[in-house]
């Protein structure tokens, strides 16, 4: 497949508001289940391991019109449950058999209550991951609670999951990961070739279609793009943070690049992301999947830091690890994660030097010309005026 | 949870001696540099003060010295202080208000500076804020930092998972930092004991929020409410002062009922009781006064309201500190409070509230700086009218921030909500 042929088909998936990839795949044999998740993590292995898709609700975009999600929420909170409320009455949702609400904030730790109201066949559950790293503690706390995780999977699809079927599906998503890695290291080392507005959309794809399917479109797009010649511009090389839970339109995406950046790091769709390293498959999974978790996931604003000293840290090596010279900060409106971690961040750059600017979205935002002045300045000021 | 008392206003002796407590709070707080005393700064929700007093701690609320500036009109530029230093409009007014006093030189209500603490308690209970606000004090004041992930009861229970976690935590974590920072050995009975106090505390406290359910209530359990839960949630739970100021207040409500009186409010005594309402959500505190005035002339009487439940759910299903089983009773504390609970839960607790006292329905202050409590309430309000048959009505301000506070928008609202009382009673006599 051509890279156009590919991308083509992720904007398929990605306009779809009506999920339809995932209905197939649940109408395709009798019995199959879904399971939708909203940002930033939940463990998926957990949720394939019962034979069920994992599927990510980032939201309804930019061109779901919202009417009754609206009548839910107050003006000054971000519109990510709202268009997700109108998913759900629209029956947009109506073929998903389970949905997990991480504890990602209180907007989405509430929407999980809001869901159970609203939709109490759903099997819902607020999905906590823990705050303490000490393995005796957070990690014995977060291994029952996977536990439990799973038992309630299991009484809804009426199935048996075995620790068998938790090792091969720890396999499938330790696979996906590195194809991910591989795609943003490839973005990193040749960004010219791998648009960012491609590779957000290669990374939504795999929140609605299976991971063995996106693990192979992954290989077909990076096999794909290297015989594409694209010719490598004098644009300025940033680091977007901040776009962890809801998802800037792609016309946001795309008027960055346009305004003369790459981005050769992000935090969008972080769940893909979030474990850095393979989970061992020997032992007991569960256990592996709560450990990995304390010492091998990324750093993002819901977790907290224990160490004073690193808080923040990892941004900047971000940017170094990406070569990139600047950082921009896109939050959400409204989202108190990303806002609120934002003048700790700020100050981190401040020390290191490395410059920064910073705008908010909605995943509704229909004005890019601000945005593309902004970063186009941005991205000039770099070129210009920075020291090498 | 009043940290200020205007000079102009009807006084009852509890008032008095809460007032009298707070100010001898704040004088040991800005007094720590002289006397040595270690200080510690935690939040109300979760807040473990037994725990902390039994290391000698000074104990400050960084929301309640938001509060009371917001209350002294100080707050609005301490807010706008902490924008120009990068915070968002967006964010909780809260956590500004408190960096922009730091900036102002964290000046306390006695005119003392505040020290720094020797260390934050992050008491992490119901609100994702509080996880932000104490990596920005932190990165201030460098102190340690100890955090107490309490799990959200997501599915309505609390279950041996989450209580475990919890007791772990303070065995593991807190208690051995406490003794650190202290220097005091943790002594289990002084906990016990502190922990008699807190129950006896709350037996008083819970006589009095369910004396509303007369009619005729004597109390306001929201703007008179935040004064009677000012002990309990703050610094004095586990204190004979709390025990004390807790049977005088008993003893001044029981007064009233006999004689058949209703709140007093700042005004004096208040009129006729008209409208008996449950309020969900946290008062307005910069222009608080005028805000219970617009109830309070037009004869609605709060009976009940979750405000006064945020530090802790006392009147509902029972819970009281248990001196038996200290740190497994903490973790229950902390996750019981109100905002720990699940939008479900929280909804059946405001209809049965209608229900139990009698209310005329239900009005939620949706506050636009907490999520907490805020994502969700449109639903909740729904769900209350459909379950109970009452009105419900809805105004949004601000908890610290004026330039939200629009009083001729939320008087508008308040009293159509009245005539819409009004319509529904006489619907119902017809």
């Amino acid at each position: 497949m051509s890279v156009k042929e590919i991308i083509d088909r992720c904007e398929v998936l990605f306009e779809d508001i009506d999920f339809t990839a995932a209905r197939e795949w649940k109408a395709a044999k009798p019995g199959r289940k879904v399971v939708g998740y909203l940002p930033i993590y939940v463990p998926s292995e957990i949720i394939h391991a019962a034979g069920m898709l994992p599927l990510g609700v980032l939201g309804g975009g930019s061109d779901l019109e919202v009417i009754h999600g609206d009548a839910y929420y107050q003006s000054y909170i971000c519109r990510i449950p709202r268009s997700t409320v109108e998913l759900g009455v629209t029956k947009r949702l109506d073929f998903v058999d389970g949905m997990l609400f991480p504890s990602t904030c209180d907007v989405i730790r509430n929407l999980s209550g809001v869901w159970k109201l609203m939709f109490p066949e759903v099997y819902t559950r607020y999905f906590d991951t823990p705050q303490n790293y000490k393995k005796e503690i957070g990690g014995e706390f977060y291994k029952n609670d996977l536990r439990e995780l799973l038992e309630g999977l299991e009484e809804m699809g009426g199935v048996k999951v075995t620790d068998d079927d938790l090792r091969a599906s720890i396999e499938v998503y330790n696979e996906r990961r590195q194809w991910v890695e591989k795609v943003y290291q490839f973005r990193r080392d040749q960004p010219w070739k791998t648009p960012s507005s491609e590779i957000y959309l290669l990374m939504r794809a795999g929140e609605v279609i299976p991971p063995e399917e996106h693990i192979q479109l992954m290989k077909d797009y990076l096999a794909a793009v290297e015989l594409e010649e694209r010719r490598m511009k004098d644009n300025t090389r940033v680091v977007l943070n901040g776009s962890f839970c809801e998802q800037p339109p792609l016309g946001l995406i795309k008027s960055i690049e346009l305004a003369g950046c790459y981005i050769v790091d992000d935090d969008y769709i972080m769940a893909n992301r979030m474990i850095t390293t393979d989970i061992a498959t020997e032992g007991d999974p569960l256990e592996n999947i709560a450990y990995a978790f304390l010492t091998d996931s990324m750093p993002f604003p819901s977790k907290f830091e224990p160490s004073e000293e690193e808080k923040g840290l990892y941004l900047a090596d971000y940017v170094r690890k990406a070569g990139a010279e600047g950082v921009i900060f896109a939050a959400a409106s409204f989202c108190d994660p990303a806002l609120l971690d934002q003048p700790l961040l700020h100050h981190v750059l401040d020390d290191q030097k490395i410059p920064y600017i910073a705008f908010q979205f909605a995943e509704n935002s229909g004005q890019m010309q601000p945005i593309r002045e902004q970063a186009g300045t941005f991205a000039d000021s770099i070129k210009l005026w920075s020291a090498a | 949870m009043c940290a200020d008392v205007s000079t102009d206003v009807i006084k009852d002796d509890s008032m008095l001696l809460q007032k009298k407590m707070i100010a001898g709070n704040y004088d040991k707080i800005t007094s720590a540099p002289e006397t040595g005393q270690k200080m510690v700064s935690t939040f109300v929700p979760g807040n473990i003060n037994e725990l902390i007093m039994c290391f000698d701690f000074a104990n400050n609320l960084p929301e309640i010295n938001a509060l009371g500036n917001a209350m002294r009109k100080q707050s609005g530029s301490m807010i706008s202080d902490a924008e120009k230093m990068g915070h968002s409009e967006d964010v909780c007014t809260y956590v500004k208000a408190d960096l922009g006093m730091m900036a102002k030189g964290n000046i306390a209500p006695n005119g003392k500076p505040m020290p720094n603490p020797d260390m934050l308690m992050l008491s992490y209970t119901g609100c994702y804020t509080f996880l932000k606000w104490f990596e920005l004090l932190r990165e201030q004041y460098k102190c340690p930092t100890v955090m107490l992930h309490v799990p959200y009861e997501g599915d309505g229970k609390i279950t041996k998972n989450m209580r475990d976690y919890v007791v772990k935590q303070l065995k593991e974590d807190v208690i051995p930092m406490m003794e650190e920072v202290s220097g005091v050995k943790f002594d289990i009975d002084r906990l016990r004991e502190y922990m008699k106090a807190s129950a006896k505390a709350e037996d008083d406290l819970v006589w009095v929020l369910k004396s509303a359910k007369n009619i005729r209530s004597p109390i306001d359990a929201y703007f008179g409410g935040v004064y009677y839960i000012g002990p309990i949630f703050g610094a004095f739970r586990g204190t004979e002062d709390a025990v004390d100021y807790y049977r005088m207040l008993r003893v001044e409500i029981e007064d009233r009922l006999a004689k058949g009186l209703g709140p007093v409010t700042p005004e004096g005594e208040m009129g006729e009781e008209k409208y008996r309402l449950v309020v969900e959500g946290p008062p307005n505190w910069t222009n608080f006064r005028e805000f219970w005035k617009m109830f309070h002339e037009d004869g609605a009487v709060v009976v009940a309201s979750s405000y006064s439940k945020v530090g802790g759910v006392y009147d509902y299903d029972g819970f009281r500190h248990d001196p038996q089983n200290p740190l497994e009773s903490l973790a229950e504390y902390c996750m019981g409070c109100y905002t720990n609970r699940n939008l479900p839960d929280r909804t059946t607790m405001m209809a049965d509230l209608v229900e139990e006292y009698q209310a005329d329905g239900m009005l939620v202050n949706s506050i636009k700086s907490c999520n907490s409590f805020a994502a969700g309430e449109l639903l909740m309000l729904r769900e209350v009218e459909a379950r109970t048959g009452k009105p419900c009505a809805f105004i949004e301000t601000d908890l610290v921030d004026p330039r939200y506070f629009s009083p001729a928008n939320v008087k508008n609202r308040l009293e159509s909500y009245f005539q819409m009382i009004e319509q529904k009673r006489q619907s119902q006599a017809a």
